[in-house]
């Protein structure tokens, strides 16, 4: 009797439990798809990015590594093969015909090769790529600094940010973009690469360039950039968040 | 008897980690779903997961939850890999938010970690300081020379009353203090080693962990003993006199029997 009793309690409360906590957990999924509450731990971010450059220096590099440390395998992720044509016949062609177009606020709006791009002074480096997903890889990338490349084109005083557009559109033909602020686009290890492991860049890793930003999560770098803009803001471009994923509700600061 | 068992500071930073805890959790779990699989070391190589949940169709078609240990495999189909027709790692009843949503997961778990963070701090200064660490929790030689007692104790459900309940027991100032200054530290510490730019300005954080795999790795294991630190204590406050525990948290007065009486015992952090 008592112990029937016991049980019927146990379940009711277990029941109970079990009803508030799909209840709670209905009213976190209806937060997360609210307008405001998103914003409001979107908030978190501006605090994150502020203490982070607070306790990195401007010049702290990504760690290095051997190339006994590479991956076997290095994972293509997003886009493989961009569904563009004017992209495809330029890799049919080795991209000879393809010009990295830099411009916007900028003093010398330039227009490079790839020839003239791999004849730059190079840098080389074996860095860990940390996809927002969780996984890790290791690889060799070999490009021409961003920050020479800007030096060339001499910004304007009104410009803050460095945006990459990029060749790979989406289903809804929304074209892969992202953005640095100069700290970023500045710092030594931020390339434009042309090479992989040794070899050049493959179409699945963004041939014929592809941004790295070692201190920054795998969306931020972009594959198959086209052109360089130098804007003073982002909010007229696409979805106005500073990136393909930014727009999606990821962080603009990618670098947690 | 009552007495004045928890000062406000103590209650507030237990109530702020009741709200962040349970968030925190969820939402890691949305986000190790981007890639349900650990590893160790620097690089993710995926012919050497430490642990992985996958989804396998059998022959006859049928779709399984796989979740492999250290290299056996293990049907979890319905809870681990494969859940309500999805492909997944932990079910959608487990994860912030529900649905495979990894950047909201992420905006979940970021903006939390600040405010769990921060009363961690403030925490376990106001503990040292106010000296509440090394009167009332540690547990200091004395203590642990009562060890075995307590486990056996503890093992038959007899819980400390009168004057022995009015402080908390060995195995309480192991738990707390190991939670407080171990389990905490180690799990704000681990997800900043996955921090791309945290790792470029302290480098031997990822020394420490054994790689950002590996940090990855640990932060899930610390995830769990969390988890298994909250259902002990949940079941210590149950037995131990729920309302009482309950009541001695929100106004910090905690009722002591002196002889026979309700079972009383002091769960709280």
């Amino acid at each position: 009797m008592t112990n029937n009793h016991r049980i019927d309690r146990r379940r009711f409360l277990a029941g109970a439990a079990q009803a508030a906590g799909l209840l709670l957990l209905a009213g976190c999924d209806n937060l997360s798809r609210s307008e405001w509450f998103p914003r409001l731990l979107g908030g978190a971010e501006g605090l994150t990015r502020r203490a982070q450059r607070l306790l990195t220096s401007r010049k702290a590099m990504a760690k290095e590594y051997t190339e006994a440390e590479l991956s076997p395998v290095f994972p293509a992720n997003g886009n493989n093969d961009p569904d563009n044509p004017d992209y495809q016949a330029m890799a049919q062609n080795g991209f000879a015909d393809w010009k990295l177009q830099i411009g916007g606020l900028v003093q010398h709006p330039a227009s490079l090769s790839l020839a003239e791009l791999r004849a730059l002074p190079a840098r080389t480096q074996i860095t860990r790529h940390d996809c927002v997903e969780g996984w890790s890889a290791i690889g060799k990338w070999k490009g021409a600094p961003l920050g020479m490349l800007l030096s060339l084109a001499q910004p304007l005083p009104a410009a803050r940010y460095v945006v990459f557009h990029c060749a790979d559109p989406d289903e809804d033909d929304q074209a892969y973009y992202e953005s640095l602020d100069f700290e970023d686009a500045y710092h030594p290890q931020t390339i434009l690469a042309y090479e992989l492991n040794d070899h050049t860049l493959p179409v699945a890793h963004g041939a014929p360039i592809r941004l790295r930003v070692e201190r920054q999560l795998g969306y931020k770098h972009a594959k198959y950039v086209m052109r360089i803009e130098l804007v003073e803001g982002f909010e007229s471009i696409a979805g106005g968040k500073g990136g393909y994923w930014e727009d999606q509700g990821y962080e603009w600061y990618a670098g947690i | 008897m009552r007495i004045y068992r928890h000062k406000l500071p103590v209650r507030i930073g237990h109530w702020i980690n009741v709200l962040c805890l349970p968030i925190l959790i969820m939402s890691g779990l949305q986000i190790f779903n981007a890639h349900p699989a650990l590893y160790w070391g620097d690089r993710s190589d995926r012919d050497r997961p430490l642990l992985s949940m996958r989804m396998v169709v059998t022959e006859n078609g049928e779709r399984k939850g796989i979740t492999t240990v250290l290299g056996h495999p293990f049907d979890t189909t319905g809870l681990l890999g494969y859940s309500s027709d999805m492909r997944r790692g932990f079910p959608s009843w487990a994860t912030l938010p529900g649905p495979q949503w990894l950047a909201m997961g992420r905006r979940w778990h970021l903006f939390f970690a600040w405010f769990f963070v921060i009363n961690g701090l403030i925490f376990g200064l106001y503990a040292i300081i106010s000296r509440h660490l090394t009167r009332d929790l540690f547990p200091w030689w004395k203590d642990l020379r009562g060890l075995g007692r307590a486990l056996l104790d503890h093992l038959l459900f007899r819980h400390p009353k009168g004057e022995e309940a009015k402080r908390y027991n060995v195995l309480q100032k192991i738990a707390y203090t190991g939670v407080i200054f171990g389990l905490g530290p180690l799990i704000v510490l681990t997800g900043l080693s996955m921090s791309p730019m945290i790792d470029a300005a302290f480098p031997g954080l990822l020394t420490l962990f054994g790689g950002r795999q590996g940090a990855r790795t640990i932060h899930f294991v610390a995830c769990f003993a969390f988890v298994g630190f909250v259902v002990v204590h949940l079941a210590m406050v149950a037995i131990t006199g729920l309302w009482n525990n309950l009541r001695s948290m929100f106004t910090g007065w905690f009722a002591v029997a002196e002889h026979e009486g309700p079972h009383d015992e002091q769960p709280s952090h």
